[in-house]
């Protein structure tokens, strides 16, 4: 097979791939979102109206990681190719992976406030502001993980390959979409589930609302921190100088560091999404125990974080020591 | 490509290393999120116990780490031994 027609190959296979992966996250999330709203209001009827506005603005939150994966997908469907090589080829394969990959957590996450938010309503009416204003700043950072997978994306469709040697650079390519599209899942979910019980919180006890969105933050910014590890070693398989060998062990180190960094990255973002998600709920019920609960859920999400580490060390030790 | 028998080997080994190290990493850091978690839950009902329960936190996640630490020697044995 010529390079072009594989190239027209890769571009048609990657659209599927990226919007077929990409559509799961959002659409889970919305419907979540809305199984909370229907509960909510026959709750109170009197405040459909105000849920139901509320349930559409999160499932739109929602949606744009998915919209993301539309537009890579009509990108690599429309763009005429100036140039053609087995590497453009492998550079769709790896921004589709990346997009489709990313668009699953944030998707999925940014339901999980937007589902809270609409019980929380029903239950304060009169914290209807500060109740959105967290559910949209716990969704916006649920939704950077895709955005991270966006850049790589965009970074492996528009990149130059014409001067390069196909091999091992195929393996850099692809594997830096999988390391930065599988790492986002478990940031993306994370960042939900923190989201989901400080705005579950502030209906609770509306007094402790600015302690509980400074928790969340906190326990936000530590769940992303395996997706910026994926998205690290995307940007040094990307932009590192891999010398030219036709060997296929060189090749596998590359994308096999993608691999490890990408699933190694699920775990632990999940995992301290539990632990500042049950911080959170009980820094609601027990403001005075702030600062002992805060630190230990600092120090457990530390342990949790090893895993997601030691992903790193050895796929920093696959890109440059073997 | 010149596919060769200790070309392959190294090949695997790698791939290897790496499904090891990241699928091995998945369920502790679960686990361990979920330990912490009540960890923290029971520190906001009893706060006096704080020690206590971070004590036992640790213990639980020490050893749920067990399964990532034997992920990460095998990836290292593939990577330097094999």
């Amino acid at each position: 097979m010529d390079s072009a027609s594989l190239t027209s190959l890769a571009a048609n296979f990657g659209a599927g791939i990226a919007i077929g992966l990409g559509a799961i996250g959002a659409a889970i999330g919305e419907g979540h979102t809305a199984a909370q709203a229907s509960p909510a209001i026959s709750r109170n009827p009197q405040m459909a109206g105000e849920v139901f506005k509320t349930m559409l603005v999160g499932q739109a939150i929602a949606e744009s990681a998915s919209i993301f994966a539309l537009v890579v997908a009509l990108v690599l469907l429309f763009t005429n190719l100036p140039v053609s090589s087995y590497l453009t080829a492998c550079a769709f394969l790896g921004a589709s992976l990346s997009m489709g990959f990313g668009a699953i957590g944030s998707g999925v996450g940014s339901g999980f406030p937007a589902g809270a938010t609409c019980h929380g309503l029903v239950r304060q009416p009169a914290m209807a502001n500060k109740l959105t204003t967290n559910m949209l700043i716990g969704s916006a950072v649920c939704q950077t993980p895709s955005i991270f997978s966006l850049v790589i994306a965009f970074i492996l469709m528009f990149g130059d390959y014409s001067a390069a040697a196909p091999a091992p650079l195929w393996a850099a390519l692809i594997g830096a979409g999988v390391s930065t599209g599988l790492s986002a899942i478990g940031a993306g979910l994370g960042g939900g589930l923190v989201a989901q019980s400080c705005c579950e919180g502030i209906a609770r006890q509306p007094r402790a609302a600015g302690a509980l969105t400074n928790s969340m933050l906190l326990g936000q910014a530590i769940t992303q921190t395996t997706a910026i590890y994926g998205l690290l070693i995307g940007f040094i398989l990307l932009f590192k100088h891999h010398p030219e060998t036709n060997s296929i062990a060189a090749a596998m180190a590359l994308l096999s560091a993608g691999i490890c960094m990408g699933i190694g990255g699920i775990g632990p973002g999940i995992g301290e999404g539990f632990t500042a998600q049950g911080a959170v709920k009980w820094i609601a019920r027990n403001s005075e125990g702030i600062g002992e609960i805060t630190r230990s859920m600092l120090v457990g999400m530390a342990v949790a974080e090893s895993t997601g580490i030691y992903s790193m060390v050895i796929a920093l030790v696959l890109i440059f020591v073997v | 490509m010149a596919i060769e028998g200790v070309d392959l080997i190294k090949a695997a080994a790698f791939l290897g290393a790496g499904l090891s190290m990241g699928l091995g990493a998945i369920g502790p850091g679960v686990g361990e999120g979920m330990a912490a978690a009540k960890a923290c839950e029971a520190i906001g009902k009893n706060p006096k116990e704080a020690g206590l329960l971070t004590r036992t936190m640790l213990v639980g996640q020490a050893v749920s780490e067990s399964t990532g630490i034997y992920s990460l020697v095998i990836a290292l044995l593939l990577l330097f031994v094999v």
